[in-house]
């Protein structure tokens, strides 16, 4: 069982006024920890098009280490640039999530394309960063991690995690697209791949989470993490129609693992809810959880999926 | 190599296929039967909601000389895929393995895009009933884009020799600006993968395998092989990536490799035997070659002018 004390909102995009790419939104937190800060990557928006649709990139904001509400910059620019005409990132780059290892900070990203009967479809792309995480490179032009026989659309969300001297990508896959009134709606679980290199995936072609709400829930975030003795996941989820309001919006689960690949999920054990009222009353989702200077923490998103920033817990209590 | 071409085999207008598919019938591909041979192809429907062409999979049973169509396909072949599938907008070559006891079947997938007209990926599906109708494995691709070979993998064809599958396909390389009129033109190239089960592939990422001859646009298509003596012979079409549609002198036309070790392959259009004839219909256009044994005979089917927009023809090895 996990308590947290909220701590309240950390970082509001709309408040950014000189970078015409981050309007809005930041969704999707991971943080890369410094000496003396903790940067903190999100993905964000520059106004919609014409055609009332968005591109996204991903930035990052750095926060005072001893002091995780005092912003000491924003990024200038995007961290990884859009992909060329025809190829799978050419309208997104969002989320991302990054680890060092070997000297090298290595991003894993998901990439946007658009599609003509359904609005897109999303593959998970690889970079490798040679100014301190400011900015990376893409290995390829392609996806690292594509479409299959049982992930047959709709990967994104990587999570890239290191345990036990293997590389952990958590993520998750399209099963079906559902049309919510006429609208086309993609259902997702979660899943895991693991790997030597970071090149050369092997997906575990499971569902890591079972469903709890309806069977074609949309679970999303999966954010892995160990401590005392277990792997702990939080995740988001919600219902798969009329998902942007309160009630049938995201809320914050839990699962648990002794092996990384079986996970048990009790959602009452997470220890996080919607706040009465506030930037995060409508709808909680896409925790990161992290530790720092002997504290655990949780950033995640409030009201229409950090349309208006994230914000963070600190942990109070753990009973395992 | 030396051809007996034995001229226009099939034209769709002259037979009842499903669907009142009247034109095209590309890509012919065959299953082998110890009295006929059945020769797929992909015929074209309209799209009534776009108005856009949906390419699906026929069949007609020939005769062993070639000479008279013995049946055509009734039912369905197999089914395009559900709304977002890779396959939801055409499958367009199938290519069919017989292997111990089995009928493999290996699609390639059409999806429409916004930015670019489509994207394509391989799939695999089983016949239970001698070829009538296949059943996909799942709903997602066996093959699809990596790292470096960033889009547009299709047109797979496979063998079995020397104790594995070998698969030879296309994929893209880049996607080229819109100009002049004309829509953004895609550049692709052959590649090879393996696999000991026809599930799971090693791809070679990223290495064309083919040599180019015009230039580096040089598009390749629809790879074809069979082993004579202790030789592997390699068919397959080409042309300009721009103004090939109707332009003869920048269209498809068949080149030619061999191998002696499934590795290295040496280009030799010149041995290939096969170019436009003087007149009719494939004096302006050759296309999608299948190279296949037969009662110790070895043929080549392909289509002709208009992307085999009124269908396809065979020729007959006579010399090496």
């Amino acid at each position: 069982m996990f308590k947290w004390k909220k701590l309240g909102r950390v970082f509001n995009p709309v408040e950014i006024k000189d970078r015409p790419w981050l309007k809005e939104f930041a969704q999707a937190p991971a943080v890369l920890i410094f000496d003396d800060f903790v940067r903190v990557y999100f993905s964000c928006r520059p106004p919609a098009d014409e055609n009332g649709q968005y591109v996204s990139y991903s930035a990052y904001v750095d926060l005072n280490r001893n002091n995780l509400f005092d912003i000491l910059r924003v990024s200038d620019a995007p961290v990884l640039k859009l992909g060329a005409l025809g190829m799978f990132d050419e309208f997104g780059t969002y989320p991302v999530s990054v680890i060092r290892y070997n000297n090298e900070i290595r991003a894993y990203y998901a990439g946007w394309t658009r599609c003509e009967s359904v609005p897109f479809n999303v593959a998970i792309g690889y970079g490798i960063s040679n100014d301190d995480g400011k900015t990376f490179e893409k290995i390829g032009e392609g996806p690292v991690l594509s479409y299959s026989i049982d992930e047959p659309f709709v990967l994104s969300g990587p999570k890239i995690r290191r345990f036990n001297n293997k590389f952990y990508l958590f993520y998750i896959a399209g099963k079906k697209w559902i049309l919510d009134n006429g609208k086309p709606e993609p259902v997702y679980t979660i899943r895991l791949a693991t790997s030597d290199d970071g090149f050369n995936w092997t997906k575990e072609n499971k569902d890591l989470v079972t469903y709890k709400i309806e069977e074609h829930e949309a679970q999303a975030s999966p954010d892995v993490f160990f401590y005392q003795g277990k792997y702990h996941m939080f995740f988001c989820y919600r219902h798969s129609r009329d998902y942007r309001g309160k009630e049938n919006g995201y809320r914050i689960g839990y699962a648990s693992s002794t092996d990384c690949v079986n996970w048990l999920r009790d959602d009452c054990k997470a220890g996080i809810d919607v706040s009465e009222d506030g930037w995060d009353s409508e709808m909680i989702s896409y925790p990161h959880v992290f530790e720092l200077d002997g504290e655990v923490y949780m950033f995640y998103l409030g009201n229409q999926v950090g349309k208006y920033g994230f914000g963070l817990a600190k942990l109070s209590e753990y009973q395992p | 190599m030396k051809w007996l071409k034995k001229g226009l085999i099939f034209n769709p207008a002259e037979h009842n296929l499903p669907q009142n598919c009247r034109e095209f019938a590309q890509s012919p591909q065959t299953l082998v039967f110890d009295d006929f041979v059945r020769i797929y192809f992909s015929t074209r429907t309209k799209d009534e909601l776009s108005g856009k062409y949906l390419s699906l999979i026929a069949f007609a049973d020939f005769d062993k000389n070639f000479t008279k169509v013995l049946n055509t396909s009734s039912q369905t072949v197999i089914e395009l895929g559900a709304l977002g599938s890779f396959d939801e907008h055409g499958i367009f070559p199938i290519n069919i393995v017989r292997h111990a006891d089995k009928i493999l079947a290996y699609t390639c997938g059409w999806s429409r895009r916004v930015s670019v007209s489509v994207e394509t990926a391989t799939g695999l599906a089983i016949s239970e009933d001698n070829g009538l109708s296949f059943t996909k494995i799942g709903t997602g691709p066996v093959l699809s884009s990596s790292l470096h070979e960033p889009v547009l993998v299709g047109d797979s064809f496979v063998q079995f020799y020397e104790g594995r599958f070998h698969m030879w396909y296309i994929y893209g390389k880049k996607w080229i600006a819109a100009h002049g009129g004309e829509p953004p033109a895609r550049v692709y190239k052959i590649a090879h993968a393996v696999s000991n089960d026809g599930i799971n592939w090693q791809k070679e990422e990223g290495k064309q395998i083919i040599a180019d001859v015009l230039n580096e646009n040089e598009c390749q298509a629809l790879p074809t092989v069979t082993k004579i003596d202790n030789r592997y012979h390699m068919y397959f079409c080409f042309r300009e990536a721009t103004d090939f549609r109707k332009n003869a002198k920048r269209g498809y036309r068949l080149g030619y490799a061999w191998s002696d070790d499934l590795l290295t392959w040496t280009r030799d259009d010149a041995n290939g035997g096969m170019g436009f004839s003087e007149t009719g219909w494939d004096s302006e256009m050759m296309c999608y070659p299948h190279i296949f044994q037969c009662d110790n005979t070895c043929y080549l089917l392909y289509n002709g002018n208009e992307f085999g927009k009124h269908g396809f023809g065979i020729a007959a090895l006579l010399a090496l």
